[in-house]
């Protein structure tokens, strides 16, 4: 997708989070927008926030992301995936049916639909603190405990939250939400959450898979949802230093929008870029599909706010590295929100890049493939983004192409796998795709795609055009708008992630994928699950490791709990084959079991030790990490 | 697999018969041309994840390997030579081990061993399940093939056998000791042997080629490897203490996430009548075994025109490697090392494996088929004089009964009468009898013309009763717990319940070089022992009592008399040590002094038993004197002397004679 800058990225924008221009009419909630009273000279007037308040009112209170775009089988059987937002949004996708009914034995005339709407009354009455109340209340900061907004903020997206919902299942929730505007305002709400003793949660953007917004069941203090979408500004931004300083609560369709507009762009682009905020990346160590030239979110930050029970902590300078003993932004990134709330951060930004190019390239097996991009991270010229796709993956991706709208690119496409399968012998069940994308001025970029390419040839890599890259990028944004399909036709299932030596990769990949197959037999699961994977991201000493896992559970009484029993043994599997506990999703509550051995325990107990230190109380009362 | 795994962790079921149905796989020999069969097409069932590999890129694939350039690197800098040198002496290291495996050899073993096993045996009996399950369990993953290990022809025929099935040949791992005969060694190479010295123990670049050339051929799928997990072929045919070398080898490409799973399939091989039965007899008492040559295997032709009655083959279940090592192994332990640096096994890994093999070769005994000529042996080895056929049948059937009782795999013919069983029995065994009159006893038939010594008496008579011994062996397993708590019975001070687990548990330690005895299970063999024979009706176990039942006498006399031989025979060894050793006794001198003194006590009428002239027995007996700590190895100058503790050797052979009670102080530690 050759292009050029400014509109490249536009494009790129469109993509992922497609028309929100047009604002929400709510603004209504009950709620007075509040004045900030932060000193910081505003970038922008404070006119628009693309998250409202009461965020069910355009996405799933059930399911993922926006409440009008969403994939069903319509009465001709055909896969579509509906509303506007998206380039794949109205269109039909003919094979989509074929490959969820061959892949998992499903069928669509078993449905197992959702409860259509909250059941107000399964949410228990909200456990309020009210000298707590009075005080807020005298501070000026408003607050909700309409169920509706504590039910949206009382998960994140794991399969046996998300199933609950749609079963209408409600477990313990926020007692309250409530929505600073900025850092003062998380001062205060801090200070007297410590004075009266309250549990407070952080919530962002609702986006982990962790179990980390689960409310602990053991919690019989107050619990207040600190919810930071409103704190979205871009407060200021230096072009002579290329920094940007942004509160934490933005979103990250919304900060790359807005710097792109002044010409810049972070280049952090998570694969839930669309829903989740910055002060998430920061407490979760999230990774950007694009962190070979940008970084992760730790290489980002300059510099870092953060409210907690002692006071705020945050360095006295914006020097680019510092000798200062442990670095505190490492107490800080990952703290999953044990510690405080991140109020403010300083980023790096670059220009927006010139010349944007897709790519992929295919492999006659998955060995080749990941010999492949050992090759390039050895010689240290990765793309942007270099992904591989195992066979599974690949045709998963194939499932999802759009009806073609003539006859001569569908006579190409024929033409293309005869080339492939036939002409140079490739195994259609043994074949795998990396995808690439390139990114810089135009000339670079074409120099790159040529040596990239060059290495790719000498594992047997065959060059596959431009489309099949921008649909493999287009899967990791519409997997979780497709697990909720799934969960229509009684099919249910995850991704998870970690980081491992190049030497094991393939070693790994297979054992755990064999393990799932082989768990998901004794367990009585009926058909053979879908178990794939990807490397997502490569680095000197290894890559990333992203794996699917889904099954048909028609048959089983308790499908959640044999889900977990799976993923937990996939997990094990991982550990044992020298993976790490999470490359970015967390740890939350979900993985918490494997820390010590993950870490050791005196570094369990340094982590424990700075908890004690920071938050005597457990005010910030999640239970995640540790 | 999981189903296995808890099944050999579980305790078994004596009652449990074994349905599986056994093929004859020489009656279809007998029908059709054994050079068709030969030639036949051959296809076999493949592994799903091999690496297709020829034999040629074996050895560059594991010269290449980063595990072997890591090890030749280290040596050459260990030892100055160039990493050239270093590197060509691995491959003539690899050149001598490495198999040769022709399909064109298989066909010319197919065609004469279809012929010899013809001759020899009556028929060979393979169970048909085992058989199936082993076609499942090479597809899935890669296997290693346990045979028990009784005979030369043992992985002839198990080569023969995968053959006849369609299933992938196996690499055999084979002593050096083949290699000296040079035509045949280079046929079984030909066949799938690949050979390994004996002894290589410090030799670093050894030990590395020689692993890596078998976990090279294991990852890949290259063939099922097959070794025998007693190391050697048992002449006593008993089991052997199993070794754990290779089966460290073969189980840590799981440990290191080179594979899924492997499946270890133990196998049992029984033979109803052993080709090498007195050979082996004269090897216990000293005899010379002629050196393995090519003539000496000729000359063995004699041997086939015997009657060998029938040969039994059970696969077992495969047993994942992956469900053994669940909950015990924690394979994160090599994520800290890159892969191809060798690591020495750590503590639990060793007792995994210790535990796993001594777990593999029970599964080998209790699959083992037994027919009732050991039930014969057992019993006329028990009375030296001999009995009345109608008083053998009579005792032959009682035995049979008490047998099944305690889970043997006994193939007795159905519906045939006793009688007609015992004396086709002994019509096969005839060489070691005389019958006349109505009795039978075990004897010298064919006795040299002329005039002996009575020195070569005692051997002839002792060549009889250790063959015979031999037979009574097969089934040691199955009486080996009651026995050994019937023994501590009657030497136990009381009849309270732990008076007698502390006898049991002494005896058992004292028996654990002699039979296999799952290291940590005394307290698991004492219920099992208490329960067969309370179920039997011979014992009450009380709360805190164990009492004999009115009917039990008969049945606690037979299983004490059943230890009885290796009771007397480490007595005979104790007394050895206290009467006659002096300062300088090598451990090379002690079976051969031992013998002698043995052969005195015969000779004088003191001694009657002529087990104790085996040289197993001495040298287990001594295994366990070391490891009781009574005696010990002392390196004086360049040798190694055994330095005795007399005080120690006299109780514990008081001890063993039932003498003392079991508390001494010496013994309390046991």
């Amino acid at each position: 997708m050759a292009s050029n800058s400014s509109s490249s990225a536009q494009q790129r924008l469109r993509i992922i989070a497609g028309h929100l221009q047009k604002r929400p009419e709510d603004e209504n909630a009950g709620v007075a927008p509040q004045e900030c009273k932060a000193e910081a000279p505003r970038s922008e007037p404070s006119s628009t926030t693309p998250v409202p308040r009461r965020r069910q009112e355009i996405m799933k209170w059930n399911g993922w992301g926006y409440s009008d775009s969403r994939f069903l089988f319509n009465k001709k059987g055909q896969a579509e995936f509906t509303g506007k937002r998206y380039r794949l949004s109205g269109l039909i996708l003919p094979s989509l049916k074929d490959w969820f009914e061959g892949t998992f034995g499903a069928n669509l005339k078993h449905r197992s639909p959702a409860t259509p709407s909250l059941n107000l009354s399964a949410v228990a009455p909200p456990n309020l603190n009210q000298p707590f109340m009075e005080d807020l209340k005298a501070a000026g900061l408003s607050v909700s405990h309409d169920p509706e907004d504590r039910v949206f903020r009382a998960h994140g997206h794991c399969l046996h939250e998300v199933f609950a919902l749609r079963e209408g299942r409600i477990g313990r929730v926020p007692d309250m939400v409530i929505w600073p505007s900025c850092h003062n305002d998380v001062e205060k709400i801090v200070e007297l959450a410590c004075k009266h003793n309250v549990c407070l949660i952080p919530y962002g953007g609702g986006t982990s898979v962790s179990s980390a917004l689960e409310c602990p069941r053991e919690e019989t203090r107050s619990i207040v949802s600190l919810d930071t979408s409103q704190m979205n500004r871009i407060l200021w931004i230096d072009e002579k230093n290329l920094t940007a300083h942004v509160e934490a609560g933005i979103i990250g369709q919304d900060l790359e929008r807005q710097l792109n507009e002044r010409g810049y762009c972070t280049g952090h682009e998570p694969d839930s870029m669309e829903f989740s905020s910055l002060g998430g990346w920061v407490a979760t160590r999230a990774s950007g599909m694009k962190k070979n030239i940008y970084g992760n979110i730790e290489d980002l930050v300059v510099h870092i706010k953060m409210v907690t029970p002692r006071g705020v902590i945050e360095k006295s300078c914006l020097g680019p590295r510092m000798s200062t003993g442990p670095d505190i932004h490492h107490f800080i990134l990952g703290s999953e929100g044990t510690l405080g709330v991140v109020t403010e951060v300083t980023l790096k930004i670059r220009p927006v890049p010139e010349y944007q190019k897709y790519g992929s390239v295919v492999f006659p097996n998955f060995q080749q493939g990941v010999a492949c991009l050992r090759e390039v991270a050895r010689q240290r010229c990765a793309p942007a983004s270099i992904r591989l796709m195992d066979n599974e993956q690949f045709q998963f991706g194939h499932a999802l192409k759009p009806q073609v709208s003539s006859m001569f690119t569908s006579f190409l496409d024929g033409l293309k796998k005869f080339y492939i399968t036939k002409f140079k012998g490739f195994d259609p069940h043994h074949l795998c795709v990396a995808t690439l994308l390139f990114e810089g001025d135009r000339g670079k970029v074409l120099q790159h795609e040529k040596q990239v390419y060059d290495i790719a040839a000498k594992f047997g890599g065959l060059a596959a055009g431009e489309d099949n890259g921008q649909r493999g990028y287009m899967l990791t944004f519409v997997i979780a708008y497709l697990r909720d399909l799934g969960m229509d036709y009684y099919v249910i299932g995850e991704s998870f992630e970690t980081s491992v030596p190049w030497d094991r990769i393939l070693d790994l990949c297979r054992n755990v994928k064999e393990r799932i197959v082989r768990e998901c037999k004794e367990r009585g699961v009926q058909f053979p699950p879908l178990s794939t994977c990807r490397v997502t991201q490569t680095y000197d000493a290894g890559a990333c490791v992203y794996f699917y896992f889904a099954f048909n559970y028609r048959g089983l009484s308790d499908p959640v709990h044999i889900y977990e029993q799976v993923e937990h043994a996939a997990r094990e599997e991982i550990l044992a084959n020298g993976g790490s506990l999470s490359h970015h999703h967390g740890v939350g509550k979900l993985r918490k079991e494997w820390m010590k051995e993950s870490v050791s325990g005196v570094g369990l107990g340094v982590l424990k030790s700075v908890k004690e230190y920071v938050d005597p109380q457990n005010i910030f009362g999640n239970r995640n990490l540790l | 697999m999981e189903m296995e795994s808890r099944a050999l962790y579980s305790p078994r079921h004596p009652m449990l018969k074994k349905q599986d149905d056994f093929e004859d796989i020489l009656e279809e020999r007998r029908r059709s041309s054994d050079l068709r069969y030969a030639l036949r097409c051959y296809t076999p069932t493949l592994y799903r994840g091999l690496v297709p590999c020829k034999a040629s890129m074996l050895k560059s694939i594991v010269l290449q390997s980063d595990h072997l350039q890591y090890v030749i690197k280290q040596v050459s800098s260990e030892s100055g030579d160039s990493s050239e040198c270093v590197a060509e002496e691995a491959s003539l290291i690899l050149d001598e081990m490495a198999h040769r495996l022709q399909l064109s050899t298989i066909r010319f073993f197919a065609f004469t061993l279809s012929k010899a096993f013809k001759r020899l045996f009556r028929s060979v009996c393979v169970n048909e399940e085992g058989i199936q399950r082993l076609q499942q369990a090479v597809q899935e993953h890669p296997v290693v093939l346990l045979p028990s290990h009784r005979s030369y022809m043992d992985f002839l025929m198990m080569s023969y056998l995968l053959y006849t099935y369609d299933l992938p040949l196996p690499v055999i791992a084979a002593g050096m000791d083949f290699m000296s005969m040079k035509f045949v060694g280079e046929m079984l190479r030909m066949s799938g042997a690949f050979f390994i010295r004996r002894s290589f123990g410090g030799d670093k670049l050894y030990w590395a080629v020689f692993s890596e050339y078998v976990k090279t051929m294991l990852r890949n799928g290259y063939a099922p490897i097959e070794f025998f997990l007693e190391g050697t072929r048992s002449r006593t045919c008993k089991s052997l203490t199993p070794k754990t070398g290779l089966l460290n080898i073969v189980m840590e490409p799981f440990f290191k996430g080179e594979l899924f799973d492997v499946n270890l399939v133990p196998v049992s091989i029984s033979y109803e009548r052993i080709l090498e039965e007195s050979l082996y007899a004269r090897e216990l008492l000293g005899i010379p075994k002629p050196k393995e040559s090519t003539s000496g295997l000729l000359k063995a032709r004699r041997v086939l025109s015997e009657d060998y009655g029938s040969m039994y083959v059970y696969f077992g279940h495969p047993v994942s490697v992956r469900s053994l090592a669940e909950g015990k192994i924690n394979r994160s332990q090599y994520n800290l090392l890159p892969r191809y640096i060798p690591q020495k096994p750590s503590a639990d890994t060793h007792e995994f494996l210790n535990d796993a093999a001594f777990r593999l070769v029970r599964i080998q005994e209790e699959n083992m088929v037994l027919k009732p000529w050991v039930l014969i042996a057992t019993l006329l080895l028990q009375n030296p004089d001999g009995l009345d056929l109608s008083s053998l049948a009579e005792q032959t059937d009682w035995l049979r009964h008490l047998a099944l009782a305690f889970g043997a795999f006994l193939d007795w013919p159905d519906g045939e009468a006793c009688s007609e069983v015992i004396s086709c029995s002994l019509a096969l065994h005839r060489h070691l009898l005389s019958v006349s009159a109505g009795h039978v006893q075990l004897s010298v038939t064919d006795a040299p013309q002329v005039e002996t010594t009575p020195e070569e008496d005692v051997f002839h008579r002792a060549v009889v009763v250790l063959s015979c011994a031999s037979y009574r062996n097969q089934i040691l397993h199955v009486f080996l717990r009651p026995a050994l708590l019937a023994v501590a019975m009657q030497s136990a001070n009381s009849n309270r319940k732990d008076d007698v687990y502390n006898s049991f548990n002494f005896l058992r330690n004292m028996f654990s070089n002699e039979f296999i005895l799952c290291p940590g299970d005394s307290f698991q063999d004492f219920e099992e022992a208490c329960y067969l024979l309370m179920k039997r009706g011979v014992l009450q176990v009380l709360e805190h009592e164990i009492v004999m039942s009115a009917s039990g006498h008969s049945t606690l006399a037979f299983l004490s008399s059943v230890l009885d031989p290796f009771l007397q025979g480490y007595q005979v060894v104790c007394r050895y040590l206290c009467e006659e050793t002096n300062e300088n006794l090598t451990e090379k001198e002690f079976i051969p002094a031992v013998r002698s003194f043995a052969l005195k006590l015969i000779l004088a009428g003191r001694l009657k038993c002529y087990e104790a002239l085996s040289s197993d027995l001495q040298k287990n007996a001594l295994a366990a004197f070391l490891r009781l700590k009574a005696v010990r190895k002392v390196k004086v100058g360049e040798q190694e002397t055994l330095k005795v503790n007399k005080i120690a050797v006299n109780s514990l052979e008081d001890t063993l004679g039932g003498k003392i009670p079991t508390q001494k102080p010496i013994l309390a530690r046991l």
